[in-house]
């Protein structure tokens, strides 16, 4: 080999190198780099219950009952639900229907939140896209 | 082949054509960016769940892009100089960190700018965010080996290795909102679909064309500096300071 394709089979082990490593981290980390569990992971026991944890998913339509800054509403990913009280200022895009994140714990069966943050997607449009594209839903 | 590509990017070369591409970067920069700017806040329009605060989008993905695009850049640059030795390339690629450093600071500024508002933090530990902030770490890293040495040629390679494990970030940070769940939403624009309307996506393109003619010519003006520095003891760069050959 000439020293110019040493060279190569150098930066070629390199990159080789950095991926198996980077293989094996998120291989031994599993599921602990998602930012949330889904209402049917903790469901399933996947989360670690006992301890605070998040837990994103959908706000259940007609759920929200607010008194004051205390609230409770459903989240859900359609298949399994969760009731959440939460005491505090809810973030701009919060709704019903939107996706969140919360922190907190199980307590009896009820998500106690610490922190309740707003998702959104990857679609952006004017308000009469989104009028037009829900009128269309509806029909 | 060879011959002809190690001459073009010799220095002294480099040099003198340089200072001629330089303007034709910065004007298309200029144009650019003010026709994004004009297209972004008056033509596009206002979102339906977040409002006027999506334009800050207009600001942050160019900027986030260019982090990545940048660092691409850098370590392929790396990759080149110590495959084929060639010094410009050296050159190009320590130059580059900190302006790819300044994207990713700017992309993670205007993230969290924007995140207060709409998610209801400043900034979250998931995936995509936390992948970021490590890129930005990573542009540091490369700066302060690169100057941690006395002997250029030690700081051209160690930095240059450096650069090239990084590398496995870059699809880390582009796929982490795919891979795993986060807060940070999924991609708006990939090559399959553009899920945003239309005149809000030519404004994201406008500032990322200008992003990246501006990246052009800052490469450029800092090459031709650190080509001046390296080439100091050199016949021509001697010539050109004192105008003589003594």
């Amino acid at each position: 080999m000439t020293k110019r394709q040493n060279r190569m089979v150098f930066v070629g082990l390199l990159i080789a190198g950095a991926i198996l490593a980077v293989t094996l981290l998120f291989q031994a980390l599993g599921t602990n780099s998602n930012y949330f569990y889904s209402p049917t992971e903790v469901a399933q026991g996947k989360a670690p219950v006992g301890r605070s944890f998040r837990l994103g998913g959908l706000v259940t339509v007609g759920s929200f009952k607010r008194e004051d800054l205390k609230s409770t509403f459903e989240v859900t990913d359609n298949k399994n639900k969760f009731t959440i009280q939460y005491t505090g200022i809810l973030p701009d895009l919060f709704r019903e229907g939107q996706g969140i994140i919360t922190t907190g714990s199980l307590v009896d069966g009820i998500f106690v939140a610490t922190e309740v943050l707003a998702k959104h997607d990857e679609n952006y449009m004017p308000p009469e896209v989104a009028d037009a594209l829900e009128k269309a839903k509806e029909k | 082949m060879w011959k002809w590509i190690q001459a073009f990017a010799s220095p002294q070369n480099f040099y003198q054509s340089s200072e001629k591409i330089i303007p034709w970067l910065m004007v298309p920069f200029i144009l650019l960016s003010l026709a994004g700017l004009y297209w972004g806040l008056v033509v596009s329009p206002a979102d339906y769940q977040q409002g006027d605060s999506v334009r800050i989008m207009f600001v942050h993905v160019p900027a986030a892009w260019m982090s990545l695009f940048v660092y691409v850049v850098m370590a392929v640059a790396g990759g080149i100089g110590l495959i084929w030795q060639i010094k410009l390339a050296f050159v190009v690629a320590k130059v580059s960190a900190p302006i790819g450093a300044a994207f990713t600071f700017l992309a993670l500024i205007t993230g969290s700018i924007w995140g207060k508002p709409m998610w209801g933090t400043w900034w979250a530990w998931d995936a995509r965010l936390t992948s970021e902030l490590i890129l930005l770490f990573l542009y540091l890293a490369y700066m302060s080996l690169n100057n941690a040495f006395d002997n250029p040629k030690t700081a051209n390679k160690a930095s240059a290795i450096l650069a090239i494990v990084g590398l496995v970030n870059i699809p880390i940070i582009y796929y982490s909102v795919e891979w795993w769940n986060s807060l940070h939403q999924g991609s708006s624009v990939s090559v399959s679909k553009v899920s945003m309307q239309i005149d809000m996506f030519i404004a994201l393109m406008l500032i990322s064309f200008a992003f990246k003619f501006l990246y052009g010519a800052l490469v450029l003006m800092r090459s031709r500096d650190e080509v001046l520095v390296r080439e100091q003891n050199s016949r021509w760069v001697r010539m050109l300071i004192t105008g003589s050959e003594k």
